[in-house]
């Protein structure tokens, strides 16, 4: 079958000039991992960059932890936001990274409990230390407190209000704070701790109630980015552009603290 | 080394084919020796597992049995606790995701075993029933083992759904994958080391078994 055939050769052969066609190697639009809390703050901004600069970048949510393990196996992220700026440090000590990085934000969390939970979110934990009692709550979702920032500041919140021995049992882990959310929005658990900047967001806030949790109850969640060795020039104006007045409204807008600013 | 996590998974993997052992001899026999219509499209429902991702199936569990869902609320109504996040789901998941490496290498047990044999068999007035225990069983054996260690080795490696439902709840649903996954995000390279190093020896223990069988299957009638 002569057409056939043709047919496979000219697609194959399309493949191979659009893999190596120079229009394409020439935009490099950089790869930049996030955080999984910056999800919609970070979205918005690169939406925005995109508009103002007419540049691209690529942006890849997850959890702090397993960027750093990547980043430090040479994987090929231009700039790294983390949850957390000890994971910066620790690539900055590696000598992966052009700098120690830039405080960008620091983050909050909240109680939050989905529609239909028994569950009531309130700022000092009140219904959640009843709840807890009266075994009203059965699965509880917060992140990995192993490794996921967002996860240990939850844990230190539980901890200091005297209601980790009781929340254990009923512990479901995400694996980054994203994950977590989701848990605590699925209806599967009756609430949960994650990002403020998340909860804030209309795709989380419409499924359930959530209230802030005290500053003062889990130690700062001071969120450092960082340009890696191999950044190009886009990547630095994004950088740059990150720390602009308008970046500093849209995070502003989704619940954090912004570097120089009272909470 | 996480033993906890060691010994959720042996148990996972040990129901799982406790549960895939009857439905396979029953079903890998009857899609060896009958022809009906439908037959395969009753045989890809039953590959799919081994196409889709498992993100897939953690996607539907997560919708289909999620607590707002009809059959999550009547699964709670009943036992008490969600089955996301439990034990239970898991072991759901994990018998869908095993049905093909059950049921395929006990369908091909019994297609090899020799028609004659069975006929024989039957003229000579034997029962269906003890055609089944005296001849199908001793035959298809080397098959029916494999597709159990296959979904055994396959259940302790099983990594997706077990992260999007499973929680990571120690005793529960934090299987040995998620353990090693846990603890190179953690940092903890030593014990990701060490708990990695022991899946490597099972599941390679798993699969000089199984082709040491299959083999033997292959000797037998080939």
């Amino acid at each position: 079958m002569p057409t056939r055939r043709h047919l496979l050769i000219m697609a194959a052969g399309s493949i191979w000039t659009a893999a190596s066609s120079p229009s394409v190697l020439a935009q490099a639009v950089p790869t930049i991992a996030a955080a999984a809390d910056l999800k919609f703050a970070l979205e918005e901004i690169a939406a925005r960059f995109r508009a103002d600069a007419g540049q691209d970048v690529k942006l890849t949510f997850g959890s702090s932890g397993n960027f750093t393990t990547q980043l430090m196996q040479g994987a090929p992220f231009e700039m790294f936001l983390s949850a957390d700026e000890g994971f910066v440090f620790r690539l900055a000590d590696a000598g992966k990274t052009l700098d120690r990085g830039t405080l960008y934000a620091e983050g909050r969390i909240v109680l939050f409990a989905p529609k239909g939970s028994p569950l009531k979110p309130d700022g000092n934990f009140a219904d959640l230390r009843a709840a807890l009692q009266d075994g009203r709550i059965q699965r509880f979702a917060i992140a990995n407190p192993e490794h996921a920032p967002y996860g240990r500041a939850a844990e230190q919140a539980l901890k200091g209000q005297g209601l980790w021995e009781a929340v254990l049992p009923k512990l479901v882990l995400g694996e980054n704070v994203s994950q977590a959310a989701q848990f605590a929005t699925s209806g599967s658990a009756q609430g949960g701790i994650f990002a403020y900047s998340l909860a804030v967001s209309p795709e989380v806030s419409s499924l359930g109630s959530y209230a802030l949790i005290p500053a003062e109850w889990h130690a700062p969640l001071r969120q450092r980015m960082v340009l890696m060795k191999n950044a190009s020039d886009i990547a630095k104006s994004f950088y740059a552009y990150i720390q602009s007045p308008g970046s500093r409204a849209i995070f502003r807008k989704y619940g954090f603290v912004l570097p120089g600013e009272a909470a | 080394m996480d033993w906890s996590a060691l010994t959720l998974s042996l148990r996972l993997g040990a129901l799982t084919i406790l549960i895939l052992l009857p439905l396979g001899v029953i079903v890998g026999r009857l899609l060896a020796f009958r022809q009906f219509r439908g037959k395969g499209f009753a045989q890809a429902v039953l590959a799919l597992p081994l196409v889709l991702p498992p993100t897939v199936l953690g996607y539907y569990l997560l919708v289909a049995f999620g607590g707002s869902s009809p059959l999550g609320e009547g699964w709670q109504a009943l036992v008490g606790h969600s089955l996301v996040f439990s034990f239970e789901g898991l072991l759901l998941a994990s018998v869908i995701v095993n049905v093909p490496f059950a049921f395929q290498p006990m369908q091909r047990g019994f297609e090899a075993i020799p028609p004659d044999v069975r006929e024989a068999a039957a003229c000579s007035g034997l029962p269906p029933w003890r055609v089944f225990w005296m001849i199908d069983l001793p035959l298809a054996w080397p098959g029916i083992v494999t597709g159990l260690i296959l979904a055994f080795a396959h259940t302790l490696g099983e990594f997706g759904v077990v992260l999007m439902v499973g929680g990571s709840i120690p005793g529960e649903t934090k299987t040995i994958a998620i353990a090693i996954y846990d603890r190179v995000q953690a940092f903890d390279n030593h014990a990701a080391g060490v708990m990695s190093a022991t899946l490597l020896l099972l599941s390679f223990a798993a699969l000089g078994v199984t082709y040491i069988l299959s083999s033997r299957i292959g000797r037998r009638h080939g």
